[in-house]
């Protein structure tokens, strides 16, 4: 065989070594930040970190009510959101007879996941807070996150939906079913997995949210009750980490912050992924 | 009753006659199937509340537009359009409200994240579609979500206690929190979708072009470049305006390592203020109804304004594809 000339070849070698280097550097950045990040953070998670709240007395931080904010605000705006979405989903693949209907409704979500997270904020600010005169709290941005959230669960959810063979609707419709009846026992309960991954993909977001709750749900961080959250100034975990580098300058807490972030990142990312395996699985054992 | 069920679930009674036979039955006093008008009315409004879930989609997006247009056209009016586009001063105190510097510093804060980011990132496409084997792919695709999920935040501190130290040490300047910092932290958060997206478009490449190339004599690497990458351009593109979107778009990351000055961007080393930072980081000062607050909101318009752009060339490329 003719060898490929001396030219070829060494461009084929450098633009190997560059794809190799590309993909390397990819992963080493990524290595970097989560050791890093680790590093610098886990030695600033302690007990008493975790289980109080900040005190200027004592001179103590705690990252409690941010934990508890975090959660309040993921059950409040999943609560809502999930019902809203899965419905706007069953709505796109289930009952809408319209063509335009159908593509005037999918690019609204598609402009909505294209706005910034700083948009919504903006807007929620003026709207809940200004225009409906509601302070500060778990409930403003709880509800700025439903609009934002929206789009993930619309489409994770239609596109599990439209894995769903269409026999067992025909089988539901022939059994005589209303429409109603057909997608809540037969085509909601098969595309439960896709729709737990849209949720699980949603709380990732929440958690890591934080521009579109700078002006909504506040930098507050004492210590409420979900009620009390609810309209007052309470910042969750991402929120606190900013506060805690632009308002208290203590890198350190903020370093810690961090890696809590990080670790619910992995735990929500190796959830998913799971999920995902799982679904795909189920889909082939059912071809 | 069931089999009365069956045979009204193939057709669909419009909703008025749904009524008539209601209030007829009514009349008449009988037991007429009041169990399959509940059904009926049921089926009606369950697809009533389908689609006005669908619709919430819609209805979000006008509100957005109409209330950002109505909030942030006042402040422009009152500062005048030539003076607020163009001005290059921003004090809010002083009442200046030129957004030049902010303008400026979006366009190139976004166009060197792209600079950096799509290169590395279709590359690493690349490389993960046609080059890796199975279980790298695994491993990096995995690396990619996770970069994805890590909070900006996170980028952001990641990017203060590291990133700025560093370049201040590297060019011996007074602070590291400029544009330099801000564009390499944007180009990596801006990796995971543009290599999602073009690795999505390069494996979508047919099978038989990469073997026609081969069977001409190519190599291997050859083909990847001359065939499989020109043949996977309109995804690598719609990964570029997708970028684009995300580095535009983002505040959190970079209103910790960019300085937070309005300032022209007249170089790498200057310390920068971007449309979405100045949002972010004037937002606490401004006071209630000045026209500082609502000069914010006007930056919150521009920048909507630069999205929606964004949106429909995204669009065009996306329906460019499907006609072809």
């Amino acid at each position: 065989m003719e060898r490929l000339s001396f030219q070829r070849r060494f461009y084929g070698k450098i633009l190997r070594g560059t794809l190799y280097l590309c993909g390397g550097l990819t992963c080493a950045v990524l290595s970097f930040l989560i050791a890093y990040v680790l590093y610098r953070g886990l030695r600033g998670i302690t007990w008493e970190l975790l289980t109080t709240q900040r005190s200027i007395i004592n001179k103590t931080n705690g990252i409690l009510p941010n934990i508890l904010n975090t959660l309040y605000i993921i059950l409040l705006s999943m609560g809502i959101v999930l019902p809203l979405g899965v419905g706007a989903a069953v709505y796109l693949t289930e009952y809408a007879s319209n063509h335009r209907m159908v593509a005037l409704i999918e690019f609204a979500t598609e402009i909505l996941t294209g706005i910034p997270s700083i948009i919504f904020g903006l807007v929620g600010m003026l709207f809940f807070g200004q225009l409906l005169g509601l302070s500060y709290g778990i409930l403003a941005g709880g509800l700025t996150l439903v609009v934002m959230i929206l789009p993930t669960i619309v489409r994770t959810t239609q596109e599990s939906l439209k894995t769903v063979p269409q026999s067992y609707r025909e089988g539901a419709l022939g059994l005589g079913a209303g429409k109603w009846r057909m997608v809540r026992t037969v085509v909601l309960p098969s595309a439960i997995d896709g729709i737990v991954t849209g949720c699980i993909l949603s709380v990732g977001r929440i958690v890591g949210e934080s521009a579109a709750l700078l002006f909504t749900a506040g930098m507050g961080v004492a210590l409420h009750g979900f009620w009390e959250a609810l309209n007052s100034s309470s910042a969750t975990l991402s929120v606190a980490l900013y506060a805690y580098v632009n308002e208290y300058a203590n890198v350190d807490v903020a370093m810690a912050i961090a890696a809590v972030l990080m670790l619910i990142t992995l735990a929500i990312n190796l959830t998913a992924a799971q999920m995902s395996r799982r679904f795909k699985r189920e889909q082939e054992g059912a071809r | 009753m069931d089999h009365e069920f069956v045979r009204g679930a193939g057709k669909k009674l419009p909703h008025q006659t749904i009524h008539a036979v209601g209030r007829q039955a009514a009349s008449i006093g009988q037991t007429v199937r009041p169990k399959r008008l509940l059904r009926e009315s049921l089926e009606h409004t369950m697809s009533t509340v389908f689609f006005l879930c669908g619709f919430l989609a819609v209805a979000c997006v006008l509100f957005i537009s109409i209330y950002l247009i109505l909030s942030g056209l006042p402040a422009i009016w009152e500062i005048g359009v030539r003076d607020f586009l163009f001005g290059d001063t921003w004090d809010g105190q002083g009442r200046k409200f030129g957004i030049l510097p902010f303008l400026l510093t979006s366009v190139a804060g976004t166009g060197g994240a792209v600079l950096i980011g799509v290169p590395v990132g279709v590359l690493t496409a690349i490389f993960l579609s046609k080059m890796a084997n199975p279980r790298t792919v695994t491993v990096l695709r995995a690396a990619v979500s996770l970069l994805a999920g890590i909070p900006s935040v996170v980028y952001g501190l990641v990017g203060m206690v590291v990133l700025v130290p560093a370049i201040q040490r590297l060019f011996s300047l007074p602070s590291g929190a400029n544009l330099l910092s801000a564009v390499v932290v944007l180009a990596i958060m801006i990796l995971p979708s543009i290599i999602n997206v073009s690795e999505t478009a390069l494996r979508a490449v047919p099978k038989e072009y990469e073997e026609a190339s081969l069977a001409l004599g190519a190599t291997y690497t050859e083909t990847v470049f001359r065939v499989s990458l020109p043949a996977a351009r309109s995804g690598v593109a719609t990964a570029i305006v997708l970028g684009v979107g995300r580095a535009i778009g983002e505040a959190m990351a970079i209103i910790m390592v960019s300085g937070n000055v309005p300032n022209l961007p007249a170089s790498p080393f200057t310390p920068v203020q971007f449309l979405t930072t100045a949002i972010a980081s004037e937002m606490n000062y401004a006071a209630f109804g000045s026209l500082w607050r609502q000069a914010l909101f006007s930056i919150g318009l521009v920048l909507f304004l630069f999205i929606v752009m964004i949106n429909v060339i995204l669009n065009t490329f996306i329906k460019h594809k499907r006609e072809r």
